[in-house]
């Protein structure tokens, strides 16, 4: 059962990302990669990590997707026209991809070997157990984190202003 | 493991025949409250006090022509209602809206299913409803859809900010995320509800969280993404037939959503107000006898000539419902149930209430407001709230 709905949801999730770069219009490509966040948040709850797919809805699918969104119909993005596809690409494109991927697969072979997936078997995924993580274990990285994330609005503050002045 | 199938099954169908019917007559009450405001008397042809009236619209809605204007972009605009009424009735099923109880020898509770991060889940859940409001409004390809869809937007990410900080004050002092164990912690009467409950009590959260309600369910006075008088009808300006309704049934499920949130996070949920021992058990009875009682003086001194008949069927009706509330094998479920639904009730009245009072916000007013009041409004009592919980405990 678990398996079976891996698989659907993993297939859901390359379609939709393979999706993102298909197709022409931003607004088609933005929703793919919502349903990539959606079928990636299932995959979360799969293994028992049930706040991590729940924040991965909320931040990505429902807050900065939805931005995304909003932007380009504020913008009235249009359709791109494709042109000049070089034919290299086509040639080399697809061995070089089979080629990536057996390179990712060895590498995960290699850095983790022997260890098998229990989905649901993940304890230590409640709001408790991560907040306490957040702020016992990585309490540097998580404060370090604020602090980029606080640089970067100023950053975009301060962009916006002078565009206005 | 079977008879959980079977249970599970039968409490699905239960809770959205429920759901789908409150969605219809939610619409009646509405008309009629909003009537009574204005000294008129509503609905009035179909059926007894136009009690039929949600039947004639569904068949009116299901009967009209579907049109697909030539010019939309066809995926995402058949895709958008569905979208929207998907989101708005999914989050039912995590609102619990009694505790476990016995029923022919099955133990079971009186809610879908029970997650341990059912606020969390509610919150997803609410946050990609954006979505269908927006694709309606870019792919209808309409000018006054898109700028609809483009306020939306706007109004729900601005106010989703203070919704969630105000959701997660009570979260502090009733730790858990799971909507079941909330409830449980606010057991014992009106001075355990989280609105009045130490160390702060979130009469401000309560507050700020309706109003925030109300600016995500886009109803009056934030209804700028369908201001007839500026945008047609907003987003759903080229919908027709069914389409159309599932936006409307989507905007009346967030509602309900809406104050099933408000109920459950500050409200105490299925709670009554003080222990049964003092006699809260007695006040469903006390208060259908007098709606009964005050339905058959009305059908002695009728204002109209239908009324003769329907007033009394009214108050003999209610006189019943009084009497069951005294039976001792359904209290167990039914006054758990009562106040349940009497808290969501008078929010969804409230609701109701401002439409019939209030005017419309100006669209920079709606913007100012949150960012500049609510949102710094959230975050203090948010402070407060986390300052004095750690100093408590």
């Amino acid at each position: 059962m678990d398996v079976i709905l891996f698989l659907i949801f993993a297939i859901i999730a390359v379609v939709c990302a393979i999706n993102v770069v298909v197709q022409t219009h931003p607004i088609s490509s933005a929703i793919s990669l919502v349903g990539v966040m959606a079928s990636l948040a299932v995959l979360y709850l799969l293994l028992g990590a049930e706040f991590l797919a729940a924040a991965q809805v909320i931040v990505y699918a429902g807050a900065i997707m939805v931005l995304f969104v909003f932007v380009i119909m504020l913008l009235n993005a249009g359709a791109e026209t494709k042109k000049g596809q070089s034919s290299m690409a086509l040639f080399l494109g697809g061995p070089l991809l089979v080629a990536l991927l057996m390179l990712l697969a060895w590498f995960v072979q290699q850095l983790f070997p022997g260890i098998s997936v229990h989905f649901g078997g993940f304890r230590g995924g409640s709001a408790q157990d991560v907040g306490r993580a957040l702020f016992t274990t990585y309490l540097l990285p998580f404060e370090v984190t604020s602090i980029l994330i606080l640089i970067a609005i100023l950053g975009a503050i301060v962009l916006a202003r002078k565009e206005m002045d | 493991m079977d008879s959980f199938i079977v249970i599970s099954l039968i409490k699905v169908v239960v809770v959205f025949a429920v759901l789908l019917t409150t969605l219809a007559y939610l619409q009646w009450v509405e008309r009629k409250v909003i009537a009574h405001i204005q000294v008129r008397p509503g609905p009035y042809r179909v059926g007894p006090h136009g009690l039929l009236q949600p039947l004639a619209d569904v068949i009116k809605l299901i009967t009209k022509e579907d049109l697909v204007p030539p010019y939309v972009n066809k995926p995402l605009y058949l895709a958008a209602p569905f979208l929207a009424i998907t989101m708005a009735l999914l989050s039912i099923s995590v609102i619990p809206f009694g505790p476990v109880i016995q029923v022919a020898g099955y133990q079971t509770a009186m809610q879908l299913t029970d997650l341990n991060i059912g606020v969390l889940f509610v919150l997803a859940v609410s946050s990609m409803g954006v979505y269908g409001i927006a694709l309606a409004g870019w792919s209808s390809n309409n000018k006054y859809a898109l700028l609809g869809g483009l306020r939306s937007s706007a109004q729900m990410i601005s106010y989703e900010l203070p919704l969630s900080l105000t959701i997660a004050a009570p979260l502090l002092i009733s730790n858990t995320l799971s909507l079941r164990e909330l409830v449980e912690k606010q057991a014992g009467g009106i001075w355990h509800w989280n609105v009045l409950h130490g160390p702060f009590p979130q009469i401000f959260s309560f507050l700020i969280f309706l109003i925030a309600g109300f600016a995500e369910t886009n109803r009056v006075p934030f209804d700028l993404p369908e201001a007839e008088n500026e945008l047609v009808a907003g987003f759903h300006t080229e919908y027709s037939s069914m389409k159309f309704a599932s936006f409307f049934m989507a905007e009346y499920a967030n509602m309900i959503t809406v104050s099933c949130m408000a109920t459950l996070l500050f409200l105490g949920g299925w709670v009554a107000p003080w222990p049964a021992q003092y006699g809260s058990s007695l006040v469903p009875v006390a208060i259908f006898a007098l709606a009964g009682v005050v339905a058959l003086y009305h059908g002695m001194h009728p204002a109209r000539r239908r009324d003769r008949t329907s007033l009394p069927v009214f108050g003999i009706i209610f006189l019943i419902i009084a009497a069951v509330f005294l039976l001792p094998i359904v209290q167990s479920w039914l006054l758990p149930l009562f106040w349940f639904c009497a808290k969501t009730g008078s929010i969804l009245f409230l609701y109701m209430w401002i439409r019939g009072t209030l005017p419309r916000f100006r669209y920079d007013q709606l913007m100012g407001f949150t960012w500049k009041f609510l949102f710094p409004a959230a975050v203090l009592n948010l402070l407060v709230t986390g300052l004095l919980v750690a100093l408590v405990s």
